[in-house]
């Protein structure tokens, strides 16, 4: 496994840069061929509704734990190198960043792999809520059955 | 004593965002559920819901896991980031 010098996950208001997240997930890592990165954004749109911004709460400490644990679970399972998780809380508009999933591999396969089950399960497990504004006002949104289903064929 | 915190829709459906209970006579969350729910009739809808989910010390448990004093359980409906 690559030595990490720097903390694989982040829970923050700011937004982030790709370039700079994929600058270091690269630095003097000469082992790994392999970025695969995952920004997810907020949408113009959910359901048929235009929405104007999503707020985003999170249980402190816990989102950490349950973070830190899939990204275990990950290394446990591929040949993976290093990994970035990014998850920005707070109130976010149109086209802006929400999430940042990177994970380096010696070969591309273990980084696709690993990148699409850290997200599956990071949506199921780690204590975030959207409450999405539209023109008719503020409402949290409810889970997706089809995000369980997801995680559950890992 | 048993910390309680609650997050999300539930946390503004209950006006609430943490209490302390007792935790005489309570061997697991399902107990905590049962006495939160006697409240009042809001709160007996909110912790009968099936969907509701539960934390002790930061892990994702079921209704079965053990509670002792000193501990933070937590309940919310189900998650939605990413």
């Amino acid at each position: 496994m690559t030595a990490t010098n720097y903390s694989e996950i982040s829970i923050q208001t700011e937004d982030f840069s790709l370039a700079d997240e994929v600058a270091l997930l690269e630095k003097n890592n000469a082992t790994d061929g392999a970025v695969v990165t995952f920004t997810g954004r907020v949408r113009n749109q959910n359901e048929g509704k235009s929405v104007t911004s999503l707020t985003l709460e999170h249980y402190p400490v816990m989102t950490e734990k349950s973070l830190l644990a899939i990204i275990h679970q990950a290394k446990e399972r591929w040949d993976i190198g290093r990994v970035k998780v990014i998850h920005r809380i707070g109130e976010l508009f149109i086209g802006e960043q929400i999430v940042f999933v990177g994970v380096t591999s010696q070969h591309r396969k273990d980084a696709f792999a690993a990148n699409e089950f850290i997200m599956d399960y990071l949506k199921v497990q780690a204590p975030f809520w959207k409450k999405e504004a539209n023109k008719d006002g503020v409402k949290w949104l409810d889970a997706k059955s089809s995000d369980q289903s997801k995680a559950a064929v890992w | 004593m048993i910390k309680i915190v609650f997050f999300a829709a539930l946390r503004e459906q209950l006006n609430c965002s943490e209490l302390s209970i007792n935790s005489q006579g309570l061997t697991t969350v399902a107990d905590v559920k049962k006495q939160l729910a006697s409240t009042d009739e809001q709160w007996q809808q909110v912790f009968t819901n099936d969907s509701l989910l539960s934390a002790v010390n930061h892990d994702m448990v079921n209704d079965e896991h053990i509670v002792n004093t000193g501990d933070e359980v937590a309940f919310f409906p189900p998650v939605t980031g990413g």
